[in-house]
């Protein structure tokens, strides 16, 4: 799960890690407010969307007044702003962060996250702050830092001494470094993060250490004991097909194609997909109905994917293992009568129970198409679409 | 042959009493799975079917000589169930359960280090040799017994799919397993291609990968510098966009790295022969193994 910097910074607040005094502001009003409690200029003001990039899409912007402030935190709000992780769509802008301007005399990067090859924590740092990270990392890798901490045993005083030679700071600045570094990583640890990044960690003038950008997502798989961290979502961000998906536990992810799809199990989804690309048509959707699925599942499977206006078609794949391929032609059968089903749709079904959920689908009387494999289905599927 | 299970195979079921445990539980004794115990805390004494169910795998273990365990236990407590199968010196730990926590699945692995255990998953079908005994959800029919392919995994489903084209094409299989979808795991594709490599009976491998992470690359090199018998493979998500959590946990596009496009010419350049075309898999895999 992703969260907003503002929000990312309250929880950095708890842990005394240094961030600029500031606010979040709904509209220009507050954000005007927020400023005039600040007392100084210049101020920031900055777009909270789910997505970075935000300041080379026009989403950050000093204000040198109050009237400037509400100017763009005018602009800023409401705004579509496109970055290279929104997608060409771009994201509605509905809340701006306002913060202090800082005294920057040095901007560093540093993240914490799982390291899946070693299964230990690792530390990455860097002097090369403020740029893109995988930049950095293709063109001069010996520019980042890397410390792996065995969480078993907890990140040491060497650990932190590492990080800390390893970006050159000066002895005045070691210190607080190094403390806010061990509670970025107590942090990462308590709410099970799968990523905690501070992109610039700015060095003032003054030889504070401040985090100037906050970001933290979580493990989604963890969010079971962390019911505080649940009431940061913010469905505004998310697709409302995979918001409406999620509430029946279906796996959707929404793409640009026009052949919906629906599949059991994850790695044959995406196997499918690629069919479909290869038999010359384009994916609508990502859509996992998991292994336990039920006929009402795959009726609101259907639901979701004919919400979809590009969807010019259905392909349904089910390798019948754990979920049986009569289950699943009742579910179709269900849905047909309950929705409608206005599009084409091709069946491919292997496994338990195959030849009752044929039967079932031969005698509902839907125009169905069947299909003998997946090559079969890809092929039928992108023809149907396409004529 | 086959490797990591057999007809010696003992296995013992953590969460029998669950209803997904009791169920494939079943469908393995049925299979003709010796299972000779089930572990669920505080129903020691009682008895699933026939097979008697204790409190502690400890307890279990010395009762009945179990040597593999099947973890049907909630991703809550399922990192502690790995763990005290660990402790009781299970050899094979299959861990089916999806949705454990990374931090979890970090700290079992660094706990079982120098440890005998081996642990297959989490989030897997299982593994299965054909003929003689089946651990975990898979379904059986589809699978030809005698070999001589073996087949690792990093999916469920889509390991069905290419054993059931295997099977179509009259290629039976050794050893299939699934090492789970999730970021953090136990065995992993190198174990599984050393493992082929040594076992006599096993004349190919089949290796299917998905998004997500590094394995498939370094499984890459491995083959290209251990690997005589020949390998076909398959990388699932060349459509998935980056970013974006593809059902399971591991698979995940993260910036650049991770794609189906950057495994696939990995795997090309170890020598593996890459099936571009799911759709025929069999037939590829009938002209390189024969």
């Amino acid at each position: 799960m992703k969260i907003h910097e503002y929000q990312a910074k309250e929880l950095f607040k708890k842990y005394n890690i240094p961030i600029p005094d500031g606010g979040v502001a709904f509209n220009p009003d507050e954000a005007k407010q927020v400023a005039e409690n600040l007392g100084q200029f210049p101020v920031v003001v900055k777009a909270q969307i789910h997505a970075g990039g935000r300041g080379k899409g026009g989403g950050v912007k000093l204000a040198g007044s109050i009237d400037e402030v509400a100017g763009i935190a005018g602009e800023i709000i409401g705004m579509n702003l496109v970055t290279h992780q929104t997608g060409p769509d771009g994201k509605m802008v509905k809340k701006v962060l306002v913060e202090q301007g800082l005294n920057i005399a040095k901007e560093l990067y540093l993240s914490i996250i799982p390291d899946r090859a070693t299964a230990k924590i690792v530390i990455m740092a860097s002097e090369a702050g403020g740029m893109d990270i995988e930049e950095v990392a293709a063109e001069t890798p010996e520019k980042i830092i890397k410390v792996f901490i065995n969480p078993l045993v907890g990140i040491q005083p060497f650990h932190c001494r590492e990080v800390a030679f390893g970006l050159n700071l000066s002895s005045t600045v070691m210190r607080p470094f190094v403390s806010m570094l061990g509670s970025l990583y107590r942090l990462f640890m308590d709410y099970d993060c799968s990523l905690v990044e501070i992109n610039p960690l700015v060095i003032t003038a003054e030889d504070a250490v401040i985090a100037l950008d906050a970001k933290v997502d979580f493990d989604d798989n963890a969010l079971y004991r962390h019911k505080n961290i649940i009431e940061y979502r913010d469905i505004d961000e998310e697709d409302p097909l995979e918001v409406e998906a999620s509430k029946f536990n279906l796996n959707y992810i929404k793409l640009d194609g026009n052949v919906g799809n629906m599949v059991n199990g994850a790695g044959l989804a995406m196997a499918t997909m690629d069919i479909i690309k290869l038999a010359g048509a384009e994916p609508a959707n990502f859509l996992d109905v998991g292994g336990g699925a039920s006929a009402e599942m795959v009726e609101n499977g259907f639901r979701i994917m004919l919400g979809d206006k590009n969807v010019k078609g259905i392909l349904i794949n089910i390798f019948g293992g754990i979920l049986r391929c009569d289950v699943l032609a009742e579910g179709v059968v269900q849905a047909a009568e309950k929705t409608g089903i206005n599009v084409p749709v091709v069946i491919r079904m292997e496994g338990t129970n195959v030849e009752q959920g044929r039967k079932i689908l031969a005698e509902s009387g839907l125009n169905l198409t069947t299909a003998s494999d997946m090559k079969d289905a890809a092929q039928k599927v992108a023809q149907l679409v396409a004529g | 042959m086959s490797i990591f299970v057999d007809n010696n195979t003992r296995l013992l079921v953590q969460g029998i009493t669950g209803k997904e445990g009791k169920f494939h539980t079943q469908q393995c004794v049925a299979y003709g799975t010796n299972v000779v115990a089930g572990v669920t805390p505080g129903k020691g004494g009682q008895k699933m079917d026939d097979i008697p169910v204790f409190n502690t795998v400890k307890e279990a273990v010395v009762q009945t000589g179990a040597n593999c365990s099947m973890v049907f236990v909630p991703p809550a407590f399922a990192a502690d169930a790995v763990m005290e199968a660990t402790d009781a010196g299970v050899d094979i730990i299959v861990a089916i359960t999806e949705g454990i926590p990374v931090m979890d699945m970090i700290k079992v692995k660094n706990t079982m280090a120098g440890k005998t255990s081996r642990l297959i998953g989490p989030n897997c079908p299982g593994i299965i040799t054909p003929g003689q005994c089946k651990i975990g959800i898979m379904p059986g029919p589809i699978h030809k017994p005698g070999g001589p392919v073996g087949v690792v995994s990093r999916s469920g489903t889509l390991t069905y799919e290419v054993v059931h084209q295997l099977t179509l094409q009259g290629i039976g299989q050794t050893t299939c397993l699934g090492i789970g979808g999730d970021p953090v795991n136990g065995t992993n594709f190198i174990d599984c291609l050393d493992a082929f490599e040594k076992d006599p009976e096993t004349t190919g491998i089949v290796m299917v990968g998905e998004i997500g992470g590094t394995a498939e690359e370094e499984a890459s090199e491995f083959i290209k510098q251990h690997v005589t018998k020949p390998v076909v493979g398959f990388v699932a998500g060349l459509t998935a966009p980056p970013g974006r959590r593809m059902g399971h946990a591991g698979a995940i596009i993260s910036g650049s790295s991770g794609t189906a496009q950057a495994k696939i010419e990995a795997m090309k350049a170890g020598g593996i022969h890459i099936c571009e075309n799911l759709g025929i898999f069999g037939e590829l895999c009938s002209e390189v193994f024969y």
